[in-house]
């Protein structure tokens, strides 16, 4: 069933990325870090379907958010990022996926790992947990190539400034700021020790980003002592260097 | 048709012709897996078909590369939505593997190294329609890609082609797997476009 929502709000979130808010009449409700599948139609009816997260916490407002990268050779993301005008309509289908999710009813330590775009269903966790008033204690570990490239960076600091149990790392891998202790890097083992749930707490793993980066970090945390079934991991592309 | 969107013309490509309903081309190979990637020793792999109460049989990945092999070119589509045509592939067919097991079972539960599991009706991996595949682009199949061995099922959506498979499981009733248990079709036919529970 595809619901037909009605463009609210554009933000871009860097030069690249932009938010989308969209209101439903008949939105169903959706869990943090669920995705909805988006459909453009064109004049003579072709159509093409991309699966985005969702950014935006669950609200009683029926609104839903959506972050969206523009892939350079992409055919949906250059029109959500470009074309797309406020009071347009956008057609979606979902919320979809059960596994990627955190439910506010969830109390254990959770460790977020987001690499570039990948924080977007992490951001949706970390609002579920704010609105829902949850003090399940919560980290980021928020890798991206530099500080212009960060989604979400006054929002992360102001909730994170007020609630001590929830902390935010970013992690620049190739241009870090003038204050950053850390020579930009990938994510590697020591940063995982450092700045990650120790695995002894049990804590609930979430793993986004692109291919290799996911295999990289859920390779570490795996490596640390945390369980396989604790470590949930969503991908997008296809793999760096095949072996 | 959907309601027009403002502005959008789309890329269309001559091989769409080709595809199941709602999918576009790619050249990649986009990988999608719920959780880390498993690392199987191949001393320790090992590969059995049960009827859930007992082991009906048994390889290890010595023996199991003593079974003949094919090799195959088929179609990828993965209910994300890309699809891609033409993979090379090498495996030992189902047909070979299920030879000399007599069952009166009507579904299988397939299950992976990392705990992932799909179901599918027995029929679907008969008669040449799955292998247990081992190499991919005359390579060996890359452990995110769900090496060392992985069912392929093309017909179907291809999170029924399980990576990492360790076992199947033969059932008289049908009982969901992983995705099947969150939401995805319960069958997963592209051509049916089945991605969710609720599709036709």
């Amino acid at each position: 069933m595809w619901r037909v929502g009605t463009v609210l709000a554009l933000h871009d979130e860097t030069a690249t990325a932009r938010t989308i808010t969209l209101e439903f009449p008949d939105w169903p409700g959706h869990v943090a870090g669920q995705h909805v599948d988006v459909r453009l139609t064109a004049s003579d009816g072709y159509s093409a379907v991309r699966s985005y997260s969702i950014a935006s916490g669950p609200n009683s407002e029926r609104r839903v958010e959506l972050t969206v990268e523009r892939l350079p050779k992409g055919e949906v993301s250059p029109y959500l990022t470009q074309e797309v005008a406020i009071s347009d309509r956008l057609e979606f289908r979902g919320p979809i996926g059960g596994w990627f999710v955190w439910r506010t009813q969830q109390t254990e330590p959770i460790q977020l790992i987001a690499g570039g775009s990948g924080i977007v269903p992490l951001m949706s966790m970390i609002r579920s947990r704010a609105s829902a008033g949850s003090t399940a204690p919560f980290r980021l570990l928020y890798s991206v190539r530099e500080p212009r490239a960060v989604f979400y960076r006054d929002e992360l600091q102001a909730l994170s400034d007020k609630d001590s149990s929830l902390t935010v790392t970013y992690a620049y891998t190739r241009v870090a700021p003038a204050n950053s202790t850390r020579p930009p890097g990938r994510i590697d083992a020591d940063l995982i020790a450092n700045t990650t749930w120790p695995s002894k707490l049990a804590p609930t793993c979430y793993v986004c980003g692109p291919t290799p980066f996911v295999e990289s970090v859920a390779g570490f945390l795996s490596a640390s002592g945390n369980s396989p079934n604790m470590i949930r991991t969503e991908r997008f592309g296809p793999p760096g260097d095949r072996k | 048709m959907g309601a027009i969107s403002r502005g959008f013309s789309g890329r269309r490509s001559p091989a769409d012709a080709k595809l199941p309903p709602g999918q576009y081309l790619t050249t990649d190979f986009p990988v999608l897996s719920a959780g880390p990637t498993p690392h199987v020793p191949l001393d320790q792999w090992e590969f059995t078909i049960n009827d859930g109460t007992e082991v009906l049989r048994r390889w290890d990945w010595k023996s199991f590369r003593e079974l003949p092999t094919e090799t195959f070119t088929v179609d990828l589509h993965c209910v994300t939505r890309w699809s891609k045509l033409g993979t090379y592939w090498e495996g030992v067919s189902l047909d070979t593997i299920f030879a000399d097991i007599k069952t009166d079972a009507s579904y299988a539960l397939v299950h992976s190294y990392g705990d992932y599991s799909t179901n599918l009706p027995l029929e679907d991996l008969m008669d040449k329609q799955a292998w247990i595949a081992f190499r991919f682009d005359d390579e060996d199949l890359a452990p995110e890609h769900g090496g060392p061995a992985r069912l392929l099922v093309p017909h179907l959506y291809l999170w029924k082609s399980a990576k990492w498979v360790r076992g199947i499981t033969l059932m008289d009733e049908d009982e969901p797997g992983f995705w099947e248990n969150l939401g995805y079709h319960i069958y997963g036919d592209p051509w049916r476009e089945q991605r969710y529970s609720g599709d036709q």
